[in-house]
């Protein structure tokens, strides 16, 4: 039990995927402009990150190791993650129309989040069993939920001050995101 | 600005106008992660350069077979392939390079910049239209995170390509290979480029004027 709790702590704060593996970026800096939408695509991301982990272990365990087949990894990973996504896509609009609707347009977005490769790579890389691949997936996800939406409400906050004309929008974003990366910093070496 | 329409057009168009890391602001991903060291910098840009110029000339070949509706999963497959090569390839010539970028190797397979190129000029253009545009597009990316990549390591380690170059007396600011000082770096770089930018804009703006007076 320790061991999946210092997990969750290691991937929300310590090695927090955008804050310190530099994954996901184009979804952290491109929805973050608005709370909601950014609570929208964390929980389509958590969804998709912790399904793509035990979906990922499973092709690879039981299709690519078997018939020796490794060197496809990447193509194999990346097309379960693209179906993945669809799969999703097309359940939530049948079982759930509310949620679809709230989650939708960044539901394709996703395919190419390269959190959801990176998660599906590094369980492969370090060996994880079933359980810790998705446990993994799931908090990582967690982490970048978590980063999204402080990065939102400071980005709330940046629309409406008052900074020179060559600063406003992604030069602005950058160097808050920076400062958010340098409180992150003081996590490190908190748990090996 | 320079014609999209020829060869020399749109690769002019890629390495500058349309550079994809300071005015399209597409793949941020590596364009953070790889630029601790200028070499580093270097060797990623040129295996993105080497699966997007393959990329977009399969894609406009295929282009009248790929029907609309799959042309995203057809995408993938085809980045996916080339993606493998180049991972193969580094592993077998320059393991070291290799093993630095690690796990952004595979990552090139979801890099935004490669799918925005082939769905919105691959998919439109003549094969020797989307070579030149994957061409400059790697070449300006390439540039670009090598430009980001220097500046952090030589204030961040006090040397550029591994070489020593502020000498001994200077004290490296560390932060700036570290995570945090990646978001900061690009973000001054880009509060620069605007700059020039609009000076730029005004002038030709101020030179049209004059020519039609």
């Amino acid at each position: 039990m320790t061991e999946y709790l210092l997990m969750l702590v290691g991937c929300l704060l310590v090695n927090n995927y955008v804050m310190c593996q530099f994954l996901g970026i184009c979804p952290f800096l491109g929805v973050s402009k608005k709370f909601d939408t950014a609570l929208g695509m964390g929980l389509a991301v958590t969804f998709v990150m912790t399904l793509a982990s035990f979906m990922t272990w499973m092709v690879e365990h039981f299709l690519l190791l078997p018939l020796d087949l490794m060197y496809l990894r990447t193509i194999a990973f990346i097309l379960v993650i693209a179906v993945l996504v669809q799969l999703v896509e097309m359940a939530l609009k049948k079982l759930s129309y509310s949620l679809y609707q709230a989650l939708g347009v960044y539901l394709p977005l996703i395919t190419t989040n390269c959190a959801v490769l990176g998660v599906a790579v590094l369980n492969s890389n370090n060996g994880y069993g079933l359980l810790q691949s998705t446990l993994s997936g799931c908090f990582s996800a967690l982490g970048f939920t978590l980063s999204l939406l402080l990065f939102s409400c400071i980005r709330e906050r940046l629309e409406l001050s008052d900074m020179p004309k060559w600063m406003q929008g992604f030069p602005g974003a950058l160097i808050a995101a920076g400062l958010m990366a340098v409180s992150f910093m003081g996590f490190s070496g908190l748990i090996g | 600005m320079p014609k999209k329409n020829t060869f020399f057009g749109a690769l002019l168009n890629g390495l500058l106008f349309e550079n994809p890391t300071f005015v399209l602001m597409v793949g941020m991903c590596p364009t953070l992660a790889v630029t601790t060291a200028a070499s580093n910098a270097i060797g990623m840009g040129l295996s993105t350069t080497v699966v997007l110029v393959f990329s977009n000339l399969f894609i406009s070949l295929l282009r009248n077979l790929i029907s609309e509706k799959i042309r995203i999963p057809a995408f993938i497959v085809v980045i996916a392939s080339f993606v493998t090569i180049v991972e193969m390839v580094l592993k077998a010539y320059m393991p070291d390079l290799s093993a630095t970028l690690g796990l952004y190797i595979p990552l090139i397979v979801v890099n935004c910049i490669i799918f925005a190129r082939a769905e919105a000029f691959a998919f439109k253009n003549g094969p020797i239209l989307a070579l030149g545009d994957g061409l400059g597009m790697g070449l300006g990316f390439t540039a670009a995170i090598t430009v980001l990549a220097s500046v952090r390591e030589i204030f961040g380690a006090g040397t550029l390509f591994g070489q020593d170059i502020m000498g001994s007396g200077y004290q490296p600011m560390s932060m700036l290979t570290a995570p945090a000082g990646g978001f900061l770096t690009l973000g001054i770089l880009l509060i620069i480029v605007n700059m020039v930018r609009k000076k730029l804009d005004a002038r030709m703006a101020a030179r049209k004027e004059a020519e039609s007076v």
